[in-house]
């Protein structure tokens, strides 16, 4: 059985006299007007690398740079900005055979969870149009779910990988903290943020891994020697395997009951085919919202201070530097991201760092211990990656209702674990997905595992997630 | 009564190949502006710090040598504020948990006597770029007149801070205590210690404490010292300035004040409550910085004898005078020099003379170093010889000496050459004086009646009369001879 839509690229590229390539741009051509998924389409470098990729077109996150490219983070401050320089993920899928032919919508810098919050708009689920893809990754995983592009990269911060992939039907997978290289990826919140692969199998995703993860000299928070990880075959195989899920996510009255639903259908599923299950108790996931929402804005109000047009970007002159950055800042990014940067500021001031973001740094490695406990007795830890399916566009108005859809997905990075969203299944023919957990550093065995979880779920086709009919030409 | 408490911040660049966190040149002085630059260190989305290795060495080295105990674990942190020339909107600094701490240094304040300045810690931080304020005469590259232009050469150029607790009582010792630094920065060859340049920056921290009453004023920061001179300037007119007030009953208001060159004395910066709150937190990009056991052993192996150790080796080992030795060891080629010239000669004290003497005073002069100029050890020792022999006359070395320095000629050559040799023919001196004696006959009865000073006289004509070829000593005793033979 082929479970990869990449080697099933592959072999149609030495079949084919149609470059693969062709094959793509004619679909985004045709598609991308009605899902908002791209925000450039670019001819690809010419010469593509000999490799394990060669041939395959991918797409990027619009935060992670590609020199020559634009990339503007979704946001009107870089909407003019092309990248000098490129990021080592692009480099090394490059140096594999993979091309780059496009950039994908984001919610601006990352923040937001459904890619309203993009200068371009919001992009569209490709299950229903009317609906979010989801984010902030959003537009790398709509590109995917409607078979626009093989496979893309994203961020993932608090879950911008695994939502819009839980909420479009896709594989989505955050690697632990320190495996793939930040370098190029513009910064949202340094401590949490992890590129990772969209695609529509565990396969892939691998395939993926295993071009991108390694030590980079240009991040020196990534790991050593962690390359060879991925250089093992997926085991997927769920006897004997301990899942935990913590009671505290199913008594979050934020859960739909459909999801809910779609959780327990894939618990039983599992436990029949020899999967342990059991409900445990995680007392600080209770805290996670409020912690990422103290660490990630304190972290974002640093990173984006460099937005303040002298050098680059959009910039609005006025009569001092100081009234000439407060223009330009006021003008060029927006609403969430600037509620964020002041929340950040806040949280920093002298006044308060103590109580807010020095606490939050306790809670964090409470948070850490807890789970390390939790991992000497399960292997994994299952929740639903979202606690929602895909609300409409424009649906939703409250930045916290936004924030709490992340309660799920915000503990892998506070944490720096690996995390995969798997498709389950479907509630109301939206799509809902199923998250693994692992240890630091277990990310084969959560593919592993995401492999097996993937075999037994009832959306997927052949082992490949579908590509909605609607675009299914 | 009033007492001066002072503690000083200084900034000095370090000597590193790149800057701190990308792999830039990091020495940039004079480069045409916005060259030495890339994505990192302008600050370009998505690029990352990386900590140099070189940057980490040279500081290691900076707080081994200033005494301090290094941290096994030391962080980085980010300093938040807006400012054109800070590309990142943060600058990179140790804030919460320094590189070293707890060190001190001895500085010689003269008469053999030492001051204990104690350091509270050494940190790690990049530079900023530099702003340059355009006159509203000039164009800017915008075509606005009177424009700010930004140049990020400077921009990520590793520092080291290092901050003095406050143990310093007068300017003159915060002048020396400088130096002092400067000196051994540039002894283990972490900084050039140049402050023109900027290599060598210098905060000062002022309060006085009125002795009679115990009352103390509030303490004055004095920003941008940009040379030792104003080091010792600037902190005097504080001093004046706080006194001042104090006897007059006025407060001494909590500030930053800066030296300013044109008037000489110093201004207000910012007020207290005009301090920014820089948002400190710690550097996510950057893990913690480990330096283990056998690293600081590696470190402690390539420091060089430090120069106070050295001032008190020159002192015993050749016995020295201690200016003799202070000033020979504040220059690391010089005293190197004047070793390896008394390893042939054994005798330090002339050597000690030729050098702190003529040789500074030549190439300060000529603006230039020992290693620029010709002078080689073999120069000294021939000279030594040539006066032992008293082959030359001291006036004649003294020309040769600067002859050696200027053009690199061995001494006895130039002896050679222009017919230097002492006359220590007594005829030739005889003959010289019996000339004197005939042509003022007025200097001969003043000797005679008693006026024994009148003999220089008649040195002085011999040496005229000889092109100070001859030996005053000689001349002088045959002058007595005649004058009071006849």
């Amino acid at each position: 059985m082929d479970k990869s839509v990449l080697k099933k690229s592959l072999e149609e590229l030495t079949r084919s006299e149609l470059p693969l390539e062709s094959f793509y741009r004619e679909r985004i051509s045709r598609f991308n007007g009605e899902i908002n998924a791209f925000t450039e389409v670019r001819e690809a470098n010419t010469d593509c690398h000999e490799g394990p990729l060669k041939g395959i077109p991918f797409a990027a996150k619009d935060n992670i740079h590609s020199r020559g490219f634009r990339t503007s983070c979704g946001s009107r401050m870089l909407k003019k900005y092309y990248s000098p320089y490129s990021a080592t993920v692009i480099d090394r899928l490059g140096r594999a055979g993979a091309c780059l032919i496009g950039k994908t919508n984001m919610d601006e810098f990352a923040m937001g969870s459904s890619t309203e919050n993009s200068c371009y708009g919001a992009s569209r689920n490709p299950w229903d149009t009317r609906r979010i893809s989801g984010g902030s990754s959003g537009g790398s995983a709509a590109a995917v779910s409607a078979g626009l592009i093989p496979f893309a990269l994203g961020s993932d911060t608090g879950g911008s990988i695994r939502q819009p992939a839980a909420l479009c039907g896709i594989v989505g997978f955050k690697p632990s903290y320190g495996l793939v290289s930040r370098y190029g990826l513009t910064a949202f919140a340094s401590s949490l943020d992890q590129i990772g692969p969209l695609s529509r199998s565990v396969k892939d995703a691998l395939d993926v891994m295993r071009v991108i993860a390694g030590r980079d000299p240009k991040d020196a928070t990534t790991v050593g020697a962690e390359r060879e990880l991925f250089d093992h075959n997926l085991e997927p195989d769920l006897s004997g395997k301990k899942l935990a899920v913590p009671k505290e996510v199913l008594e979050y009255e934020g859960l739909d009951g459909r999801v809910y639903g779609s959780f327990m259908d894939m618990i039983e599923r599992i436990r029949q085919e020899g999967g342990i299950v059991d409900e445990v108790s995680v007392p600080s996931i209770k805290h996670v919202v409020a912690v990422y929402y103290l660490i990630a804005p304190a972290e974002a109000s640093s990173n984006l201070a460099r937005y303040e047009g002298t050098r680059y970007g959009f910039s609005e002159l006025s009569s001092s530097y100081l009234r000439s950055v407060g223009i330009t800042r006021d003008m060029g990014l927006g609403e969430e991201v600037k509620r964020r940067i002041l929340l950040g500021t806040f949280t920093l001031s002298s006044a308060y760092y103590d109580a807010y973001y020095s606490k939050a740094l306790k809670v964090r490695r409470i948070l850490d211990s807890e789970l390390s406990a939790l991992f000497g007795d399960y292997d994994f830890l299952v929740n639903p990656t979202c606690p929602v399916i895909a609300p409409k566009v424009g649906e939703i108005t409250d930045p916290l209702v936004f924030y709490l859809m992340d309660i799920y997905t915000i503990a892998a990075n506070l944490s720096g674990l690996p995390s995969i969203s798997i498709p389950a299944q479907p509630a109301d023919n939206m799509p809902v997905g199923f998250q693994i957990t692992g240890p630091r550093m277990k990310d084969m065995d959560v593919l592993s595992t995401g492999a097996a979880v993937e075999a037994i779920s009832p959306f997927l086709k052949d082992g490949i997630a579908p590509i909605p009919e609607r675009w299914d030409e | 009564m009033f007492k001066t408490v002072i503690g000083l911040e200084i900034h000095a660049q370090l000597s590193t190949p790149t800057k701190a966190f990308c792999s830039c040149p990091a020495d940039t002085f004079g480069d045409t502006e916005n060259t030495a630059i890339c994505p990192v260190c302008t600050g370009q989305p998505g690029t990352i710090p990386v900590l140099g290795e070189e940057t980490v060495r040279l500081s290691v080295m900076s707080a081994l040598a200033l005494n301090c105990q290094v941290s096994e674990i030391s962080c980085f942190d980010r300093k938040n504020y807006f400012y054109p020339d800070l590309p990142k909107g943060y600058q990179i600094t140790q804030y919460f948990r320094p590189l070293a701490r707890n060190g001190f240094i001895e500085v010689r304040v003269g008469n053999g006597r030492k001051s204990h300045i104690r350091i509270n810690r050494i940190h790690i931080e990049e530079d900023a770029g530099k702003t340059i304020h355009e006159g509203a005469s000039s164009i800017s590259a915008s075509g606005k007149q009177g424009g700010t232009l930004v140049d990020l050469n400077r921009c990520g150029i590793p520092l080291v801070e290092i901050v003095t607790e406050p143990d310093i009582t007068s300017s003159r010792e915060a002048r020396l205590a400088m130096e002092s630094i400067r000196d051994i920065l540039r002894y283990i060859g972490v900084c050039t210690g140049d402050m023109e340049k900027g290599a060598l920056r210098c905060d000062a921290n002022i309060s006085v404490i009125n002795t009679r009453n115990g009352q103390s004023s509030n303490r004055v920061e004095v920003k941008n010292i940009n040379s030792f001179r104003f080091v010792e300037k600037a902190l005097d007119y504080e001093y004046k300035r706080i006194t001042q007030a104090m006897k007059d009953g006025k407060e001494v208001v909590k500030e930053t004040r800066t030296w300013d060159l044109a008037s000489k004395t110093t201004i207000t910066m910012r007020k207290k409550e005009e301090e920014s709150d820089y948002r400190y937190f710690p550097e996510p990009d950057l893990p913690p910085l480990r330096i283990t056991g056998s690293y600081l052993e590696e470190v402690k192996k390539m420091l060089p004898e430090l120069p106070d150790e050295k001032i008190d080796r020159f002192m015993r080992d050749y016995a020295l005078p201690e200016h003799d030795a202070v000033v020979l060891v504040s220059d690391k080629e010089l005293s190197g020099f004047f070793e390896e010239t008394v390893k042939v000669t054994q005798r330090p004290k002339e050597v000690s003379n030729w050098l702190t003497g003529d040789l500074l005073r030549i190439l300060k002069e000529r603006d230039m170093t020992v290693g620029q100029s010709e002078l080689v050890p073999d120069h000294i020792v021939d000279l030594l010889r040539l006066l032992d022999s008293r082959t030359i006359s001291i006036s004649v070395a003294k020309e040769i000496f600067s002859e050696c320095v200027r053009l690199g000629k061995m001494p006895s050559n130039i002896v050679e050459e222009k017919g230097l040799q002492q006359v220590d023919d007594e005829e030739e001196i005889e003959s010289a004086i019996r000339q004197a004696m005939k042509d003022n006959p007025k200097a001969v009865d003043q000797y005679r009646a008693g006026k024994k000073a009148v003999l220089s006289y008649f040195i002085g004509a011999v040496m005229r009369r000889t092109k100070g070829r001859a030996d005053p000593a000689v001349a002088g005793s045959v002058a007595r001879r005649l004058l009071e033979d006849d």
